[in-house]
């Protein structure tokens, strides 16, 4: 797994650790009951402060996407697959409306974004 | 979480400076790095903690223990870094083996010959002529070479070239892999903790203004930049300093979100450690 943080980012360090964790685990890069790299491991190999790591896994374990066992570690938690499915909806509608967006600024069509759509999808 | 340090009220009163009621908690498997102008206590602090001075009252307990009931026990398992070595610049870093091999139970040569290789100093040489870098590091070697479970340095980096101070910020992330052992760290080079360390303590004027998480500190601290207009409408419990510059009031808040909810500002900056000194030693309110 990649994890690449910016010290020059907007976004504090330990979301965009937090980001980049539920984007392996949305994407199946971190897979079910899989092991996460130890909070101190973490610290070291990033130059950060344990703290930080641990605010991260912290927030992952409130938000349900890992499960940390005291003197084990953390794993991920198996997910729902309704749930999984029903954020990449979420994900895929925020995109859309961008598209929507964009499309009414210059003027272009609905029926020339879904002709485009077509287009690309038959393309995969 | 246990604490490896505890500092309970602590003063210390000199003809021209004092320390006030120090307190301090460091729990183990943290770094904690302490901050402030020169002469502003942080060395009158860490002498205390090693009772090289006399304090006038207070309680320092270092693995849970009375520092000063329990000092030979404690100190075994201290490494010291300080500003003045207490080594003779006459010596070779091997006449320096020898010497420490009686000092410590724990000493372990072959470590401190590893960090003496590691470090390119030469074995049989005299450290008066070292460079103030190298004389560094013969000092860290030192003071890693008994097994020490808690590490206590004065200004480590203060002469290291930037290359050297990142080797040294790795030997701190490597010690500390340990959850038991724990890095009581001053320095005026706020970038080098800025990172590292898990808790800031920033000391000013023999005082403690704040000891806090450092991502609290980097996550909520903020400055706010305003018109002279603004200024006046802000409540003066909504900010903790203010300096007024030439064109713009400098205001540090505590939570930069709560403030942007309460105020309708545009410039409201990320802060970093050395700029929330600068506030509280220049500011005002």
């Amino acid at each position: 797994m990649n994890l690449i943080i910016s010290n020059n980012s907007e976004t504090p360090i330990y979301m965009q650790i937090k980001n980049k964790m539920k984007n392996a685990i949305n994407t199946n890069e971190l897979k079910e009951t899989e092991a996460l790299p130890s909070v101190r491991n973490l610290a070291k190999d990033l130059r950060i402060s344990v703290l930080t790591v641990k605010k991260a896994y912290d927030e992952l374990e409130q938000e349900g996407y890992i499960k940390t066992v005291q003197g084990k570690g953390s794993f991920v938690i198996p997910r729902n697959k309704e749930l999984v499915k029903e954020e990449q909806i979420k994900t895929i509608e925020e995109h859309i409306d961008k598209i929507i967006k964009i499309a009414k600024i210059t003027d272009i069509s609905k029926e020339e974004i879904i002709d485009l759509f077509n287009y690309l999808y038959e393309e995969e | 979480m246990e604490n490896i340090l505890e500092i309970k009220n602590l003063s210390k009163k000199y003809d021209d400076f004092k320390l006030e009621n120090i307190n301090l908690e460091l729990p183990k498997g943290m770094i904690m790095g302490l901050v402030g102008e020169n002469g502003a206590g942080k060395t009158t602090t860490i002498r205390s903690i090693l009772n090289m001075i006399n304090v006038d009252s207070g309680e320092i307990k270092i693995f849970g223990l009375d520092t000063k009931k329990h000092e030979k026990e404690v100190k075994e398992d201290i490494g010291i870094v300080l500003d003045d070595s207490f080594l003779s610049e006459y010596l070779t870093p091997k006449d320096i083996n020898k010497i420490m091999k009686k000092m410590y139970k724990n000493w372990d040569e072959k470590i401190y010959f590893n960090y003496i290789k590691e470090f390119d100093l030469p074995e049989n040489k005299i450290s008066k002529g070292f460079s103030n870098g190298m004389k560094m590091k013969l000092k860290i070697a030192v003071a890693l070479s008994h097994h020490p479970k808690f590490l206590i340095l004065d200004e480590p980096t203060a002469g290291l070239d930037p290359v050297a101070r990142n080797d040294l910020l790795d030997i701190f992330q490597d010690f500390i892999e340990d959850e038991e052992h724990g890095i009581l760290v001053s320095s005026h080079i706020t970038s080098d903790l800025e990172h590292i360390a898990d808790y800031i303590t920033f000391i000013n004027k023999g005082e403690i203004i704040f000891s806090k998480d450092k991502n609290e500190l980097i996550d909520n601290y903020g400055i706010v930049k305003c018109t002279e207009d603004e200024f006046k409408k802000i409540d003066k419990d909504d900010y903790l300093m203010m300096k007024k510059r030439k064109y713009e009031y400098d205001l540090l808040v505590e939570n930069k979100s709560e403030f942007k909810k309460k105020y309708d500002i545009d410039v409201i900056d990320n802060a970093n450690i050395e700029e929330i000194m600068v506030m509280y030693i220049k500011g005002g309110k």
